[in-house]
């Protein structure tokens, strides 16, 4: 999985491409971790070019949504794909995890 | 009484050769020019192997008396396969197909899928067949894929196999039927012959010897081979050929995967250690769970059995790890709410489901899924056969000529064959040399790849004399090797002087002039009077053919390269004649007759002997008379009987794909 990320105006946008499972998911964990650390607890993750993620992925991003909480921030999602939101909308976390149509709009009313 | 007279000279044959032959190793050799000699008396030995394999092949000559009349009762469907034959072409078989006059449905097996053709045969009243959607993204298996879907669509007892050109006989199948009177017999084969082919037959198109001596005498030792056209088969052998052959397979990807998954597994839960014990565990357990299906299979339970077993510890073991995710996940949703002024969802923390656990460790999001060199394993431990269209192909797909091999196999397992020696259909040859060389190219590519993946020599199950029947077609396919021998010997003496043999005495001319004319017989004899040099010039001029054939087959068996078929030009109709298609024939005959001059001026000149130099002269002129038929083949413009319209010839290209045996003609 590659992941990067690029710190906006009021917040930060992680874009994370390829599959997020088991091996990946600790990778994003650190790199939330890292940009909380830095300084930005409003995150979105851009999941457009995510095609699948298992119950670690998952796990990682309430993990994530978690740090940024604690930080006093938050953690939104973007740009979901099908088998991304089935997993999301199977565990309820759809009703934690609101997706937004894009990055920019995440954080768009607040 | 022939087999007598037949047997005879066979004997004969086989003593004058072997007389010869090892005068020639023993007594002869030239050691001086051992690099001339040896490749010489290599090929001599080959041609002495290859007449004593044809010669057993006749030993056994079999006339078969017609059949007891066909069961009344037997259901037949008739296959028609095409691929991008012209339709009007396919029409004229199917409907012929039509008129056969034992009951019977007719299919046609479009791997086309033309509308056209759906249409065609909707509004007479055939049936239709196209690669169903299981096919798609797999394998296709050309005419064996095509014949193994329709035969999962279809529930005829006896299919009847036409390529799309063949125009069948009504009486066919009430000629063939009765032999499956017998519970053992899987394969009626009959001829393939051509209508459109000239008397003298200048492409080599008929194959009287094979057609003939040569498959009856493969009958006399149960070994009559599928053509792949023409012939009759029991649903039931197929059938059984392809449960067989799924098993074999399945536990053969079962097998490697198992011994697979041990270092697999132990790296992955190296690179696992530091991060997660939970991960550790469940590697542990599907350790555990391989290492039982392995003794279960050395045990001999069965495939089904082991692998869902297998498969189902593994899923407990998946399920545990997802179900500590979804545990930590909800332990963080707890924290969150507990901290957060915001509400975490409407109605509280949300709950995972017991079913949403069991989805997410079901197979295709299963966490483990990450690590692909594991994956793959468990992937492997199924009996689904996930890498083909149907689990079960019952025609062998490891050729591009399906045939010699799916007949090899029934053989294995016991069916036996008929060649049954009357003509029932009638079919297109290629009417240029360039088509005609590229089929040719493909039959020896394809039961080289037979004798390269599946020798006959070594097969379970196949009796001596049948492991040697489809040797000895295997064989034949070497002669192009020894035809470059065949040339190059002349020409080494005519230039050089250099002669293979120590001399050319009397003790030479009293072997090796018996051999040839008992030779000569025994083909005469056996062929009683059917034209067998067609096929001799042809098995000796397309040596450039049949070692391409060789080199690529190995190549692709070994190394897994494509075969590589020359594709023919599309143009060759309006073209002039193709003389690239036999430059190196045509390179090879200048230099025969360069040779022949040289060494007539040697002989002038007195730096060589007159016996060698006749002999030498003779031998460049007979190899000469033997490729000048390529010349007729070139300048060959067509049939000119019938209405040979464009559609017609332009039908002939691809049609037929495997109607000429090789050198055996």
């Amino acid at each position: 999985m590659d992941l990067s990320y690029e710190v906006k105006d009021s917040y930060a946008e992680i874009t994370a491409a390829g599959r997020l499972n088991m091996v990946s998911a600790p990778k994003l964990r650190e790199l939330v971790a890292e940009v909380v650390a830095a300084g930005t607890s409003r995150i979105v993750i851009n999941l457009e070019e995510t095609a699948f993620m298992d119950s670690s992925g998952l796990g990682a991003l309430i993990g994530c949504l978690k740090a940024a909480r604690q930080a006093g921030g938050d953690l939104r999602i973007a740009r979901v794909q099908p088998q991304v939101q089935m997993v999301l909308g199977l565990t309820s976390m759809d009703k934690v995890l609101t997706s937004y149509s894009s990055a920019a709009e995440a954080f768009g009313d607040d | 009484m022939r087999p007598f007279w037949v047997r005879l000279v066979v004997v004969l044959t086989v003593l004058t050769g072997v007389n010869y032959v090892a005068w020639r190793w023993l007594a002869s050799l030239n050691w001086d020019a051992w690099w001339i000699a040896v490749p010489l008396v290599i090929a001599e030995t080959y041609s002495l192997i290859d007449v004593m394999l044809f010669g057993m092949t006749v030993w056994r000559l079999k006339t078969r008396t017609p059949p007891a009349p066909a069961p009344a009762d037997a259901t037949v469907d008739v296959f028609i396969t095409t691929f991008n034959e012209p339709l009007d072409l396919v029409m004229t078989t199917a409907l012929a197909a039509q008129k056969i006059r034992h009951p019977h449905s007719t299919w046609i097996l479009d791997d086309g899928d033309r509308a056209e053709l759906r249409e065609l045969a909707a509004a007479h009243g055939l049936g239709y067949v196209t690669r169903s959607a299981a096919w798609s993204g797999m394998p296709r298996h050309a005419k064996a894929g095509n014949l193994n879907n329709a035969l999962m669509m279809t529930a005829g007892e006896f299919l009847l196999i036409l390529d799309a050109d063949q125009i069948p006989e009504p009486d066919i199948l009430d000629n063939t039927l009765g032999y499956f009177n017998n519970r053992r017999v899987a394969l009626v084969q009959t001829p393939q012959y051509f209508s459109n082919v000239p008397a003298d037959d200048p492409l080599g198109s008929q194959a009287p010897l094979f057609y003939g001596p040569i498959q009856q005498g493969k009958d006399g030792w149960n070994a009559a081979f599928f053509c792949g056209s023409n012939a009759v088969l029991r649903r039931e052998a197929l059938m059984q050929l392809g449960l067989v052959g799924y098993v074999k397979e399945t536990e053969k990807s079962i097998r490697r995967a198992l011994g697979a998954s041990h270092s697999a597994i132990r790296k992955a839960s190296k690179a696992a250690s530091s991060e997660s014990p939970l991960l550790q565990q469940t590697l542990d357990e599907v350790e555990a769970a391989t290492q039982e299906a392995r003794r279960r299979l050395d045990a001999g339970e069965s495939l089904s059995e082991i692998t869902y077993r297998a498969r189902r510890r593994v899923d407990l073991a998946v399920q545990s790890l997802v179900l500590a995710d979804v545990s930590a996940l909800q332990a963080d949703l707890e924290e969150i709410a507990a901290m957060s002024p915001v509400e975490v969802g409407a109605a509280g923390v949300p709950v995972v489901t017991d079913d949403a656990v069991q989805r997410m460790a079901s197979r295709d999001w299963s966490p483990l899924g990450a690590i692909e060199s594991v994956q793959a394993v468990l992937d492997a431990l199924s009996v689904e056969r996930a890498d083909e269209a149907q689990p079960v192909m019952p025609l062998a797909t490891i050729s591009v000529t399906e045939d010699m091999a799916t007949a090899m196999r029934l053989h294995a397992m016991g069916w036996q064959s008929v060649y049954h020696h009357e003509v029932l259909a009638y079919g297109l040859a290629p009417e240029d040399i360039g088509t005609m060389l590229t089929q040719r190219l493909r039959w020896a590519q394809g039961t080289m790849q037979v004798f390269l993946r599946e020798n006959p020599l070594v097969q379970r199950g196949l009796k001596l004399g049948q492991r040697l029947m489809y040797f000895a077609t295997m064989w034949t396919y070497l002669s192009g090797f020894a035809a470059v021998v065949y040339f190059a010997a002349p020409i080494v003496y005519l230039v050089l002087g250099v002669l293979p043999v120590t001399s050319l005495s009397a003790d030479f001319f009293l072997r090796f002039i018996p051999f040839m004319v008992v030779n000569q017989l025994l083909f005469a004899i056996a062929g009683k009077g059917i034209p067998t040099w067609r096929g001799q010039q042809y098995s000796l001029a397309l040596f450039p053919t049949w070692i391409k054939a060789c080199t690529t087959a190995a190549r692709n068996v070994w190394l897994g390269r494509p075969l590589g078929f020359a594709v023919t030009p599309k143009d060759r109709q309006s073209g002039g004649p193709r003389w690239s298609l036999i430059r190196p024939q045509l390179a090879v005959s200048i230099l025969l007759v360069i040779a022949a001059v040289v060494g007539i001026g040697r002989l002038a000149a007195g730096m060589s002997e007159p016996i060698g130099t006749l002999v030498n002269v003779l031998w460049v002129v007979f190899d000469l008379v033997v490729m000048s038929i390529l010349v007729r083949a070139v300048l060959y413009r067509g049939y000119p009987g019938g209405e040979s319209d464009d559609a017609t010839h332009s039908s002939t290209e691809s049609s037929k794909e495997r109607a000429i045996r090789g050198p055996e003609l």
